[in-house]
């Protein structure tokens, strides 16, 4: 459940933004026009959980859910750096209480609960505050209906909470139980990375689950694999379109093309799906 | 003698102890699962296969009874000779051992038969083909059985718990833990390697995830400590079951005499951390 090797990151300069795959460089309002997609070559840079929110959401929808909720240091955890640090400077950086933003809004005019993971926030990791802020949204999607969107960008376990962290994986998926219950789609989007526990829990469980291109998904890290058995790994080794064509993704989408897919998908699982699938037949 | 060294001692002296529980955990003359489920189980009978194409031998499911109640058992399988060490895969098991595990949980769940779960390895195994074939799906669709089993659950964690691998066996609506095993968010030395760089570290990493058994009661993630025989449970095979079985046999009476909700263990694990109000 190790954070993935680094992956290309977009640099963002003063005079523009550089793609980190092609390190081509754009002004920055052609960057965001293109969703932060290289116009060039296509990579999908990593996204905070609010940008994401901006690209997903109908404009003025999004009404944040737990904006407070924020977790502590349980261990008392120092590794190279007190674990209250590093939190206290996440925070600081990303703008959010832990590595995850809820709420709810309408996507393409459909309500939904949407979940987004920050990437920047130590690695997106699953500590008992993210767990428990993806635990409510996924019980009050279940309440009001909302088909429930989660897009994932997580390296795994936050090694600081130890087994508190590995806890989250069984409550995430205790409170997915909800939406089967109440007969409430969940699309699960893939993003990258997808690592560990969150891929071997919540994340591996939508409905449905697209994954943005070239996305590294898998349960071990390619680096700790080589260390472990000292195996060849095959061209495209974890990659959105290696999961794809073995059936484990429903479709690989391009970032740019997201919001569209999520709005015809949506139209078919909505509300109204849910509520048909509740009357007593 | 300044107070740095104080502290440098005593986190030496923490890194030191949770070392040698580490060390008791994975000691090679430790009972593994069939050990224990020979002595502790009366007339095991052994089930092969995960009914879509594979039968991971790193986890073995069957049947069995336990004073005079009939069981569904699954379990983590180490093996102890060379030979017997491959086969097993040292415990680790591939997709197709999840997929073992919920095929015992849903013929639990068609007859009604509570679970017994063995929890020993050191992990999911870390493999090119385990990911081919989508090693995270199956762990994430083995959490979602657990937590769906229509009927009463015992775990215990004998051994080594290693991360998903282990969470995968572990959810049950009563968990005991001997004395001597441990749980982790992932090895000592993977979490070495993850938060120093080094898995040399593993002494300092395993003092820091504070991964000795006495942590998980505290914690409420488990039920239950069992003793083992003094020095370990490599120390005397049977006296470890001797322990445990009359421990079993009363967790498993109160679970099926008190009116059984598999809703309960849902909450269980949703409310887990107890670090947030409803
Ligand atoms: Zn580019």
């Amino acid at each position: 459940m190790a954070i993935s090797p680094a992956y290309a990151r977009p640099r963002t300069v003063d005079s523009g933004f550089t793609c980190g795959a092609c390190q081509r460089t754009f002004p920055m309002a052609q960057a965001a026009g293109s969703l932060y997609v290289c116009p060039a070559c296509g990579h999908h840079s990593r996204i905070s959980a609010h940008e994401r929110v901006r690209q997903l959401a109908d404009k003025g929808t999004f009404q944040e859910w737990d904006a407070d909720l924020a977790g502590r240091d349980r261990l008392g955890f120092v590794d190279t750096k007190a674990y209250v640090d590093r939190l206290a400077e996440a925070r600081q950086r990303q703008k959010l209480p832990d590595a995850i933003l809820t709420g709810a809004a309408s996507i393409s005019g459909h309500p939904v609960g949407l979940a987004s993971f920050d990437f920047g926030f130590l690695g997106g990791s699953l500590s008992t505050a993210v767990g428990e802020r993806l635990a409510r949204a996924i019980e009050r999607s279940a309440a009001e209906l909302r088909p429930f969107v989660c897009v994932t960008s997580s390296g795994g376990a936050r090694m600081q909470e130890g087994v508190f962290s590995l806890m989250q994986m069984a409550k995430s998926v205790a409170a997915l139980h909800e939406l089967v219950e109440a007969h409430v789609p969940f699309i699960s989007i893939l993003a990258d990375p997808t690592m560990g526990g969150s891929i071997a829990s919540f994340a591996a469980l939508g409905d449905v689950i697209l994954a943005e291109p070239k996305a590294m998904i898998g349960f071990t890290g390619a680096r700790v694999i080589t260390q472990a058995t000292y195996e060849q790994l095959p061209a495209g080794f974890q990659t959105s379109e290696f999961h794809h064509a073995r059936g484990l993704i429903d479709q690989v989408v391009d970032r740019r093309q997201l919001r569209e897919v999520l709005g015809r998908l949506l139209a078919v699982l909505g509300p109204s799906a849910a509520e048909d699938a509740r009357r007593p037949a | 003698m300044r107070s740095a060294d104080l502290d440098g001692n005593a986190a030496g002296e923490a890194a030191q102890a949770a070392w040698a529980h580490v060390e008791v955990s994975r000691h090679p003359d430790r009972p593994y699962s069939l050990d224990l489920v020979q002595r502790c189980l009366d007339d095991f009978i052994e089930l092969h296969g995960d009914r879509q194409g594979g039968d991971d031998a790193a986890v073995v499911i069957g049947l069995a009874r336990l004073g005079g109640q009939p069981l569904a058992v699954v379990a983590n399988q180490k093996g102890r000779t060379l030979e017997e060490r491959g086969k097993r895969n040292f415990g680790m098991a591939h997709p197709e051992g999840y997929r073992k595990a919920q095929r015992l949980f849903t013929l639990a769940g068609r007859l009604k038969l509570p679970v017994v779960s063995f929890i020993d390895t050191p992990g999911a195994y870390p493999g090119v083909a385990a990911e081919e074939r989508g090693q995270a799906w199956a762990i994430a669709q083995t959490l979602e059985a657990q937590l769906a089993l229509p009927t009463p659950y015992l775990a215990v964690v004998i051994g080594e718990g290693g991360s998903g691998g282990a969470l995968a066996t572990l959810l049950a609506d009563s968990v005991l833990v001997l004395e001597h095993a441990f749980l982790s968010v992932a090895s000592p030395e993977a979490a070495a390697a993850i938060l120093f760089r080094d898995a040399g570290r593993k002494q300092q990493a395993a003092a820091a995830l504070r991964l000795e058994a006495a942590n998980l009661l505290e914690w409420g993630i488990a039920d239950e400590i069992v003793p083992e025989p003094p020095g370990g449970a490599h120390t005397d095979w049977d006296e470890t079951a001797r322990l445990l079985r009359p421990r079993l046999e009363a967790r498993l009476l109160e679970l099926t005499s008190r009116g059984f909700d598999p809703a309960r263990r849902r909450e269980r694990y949703r409310r887990l951390d107890g670090l947030f109000s409803a």
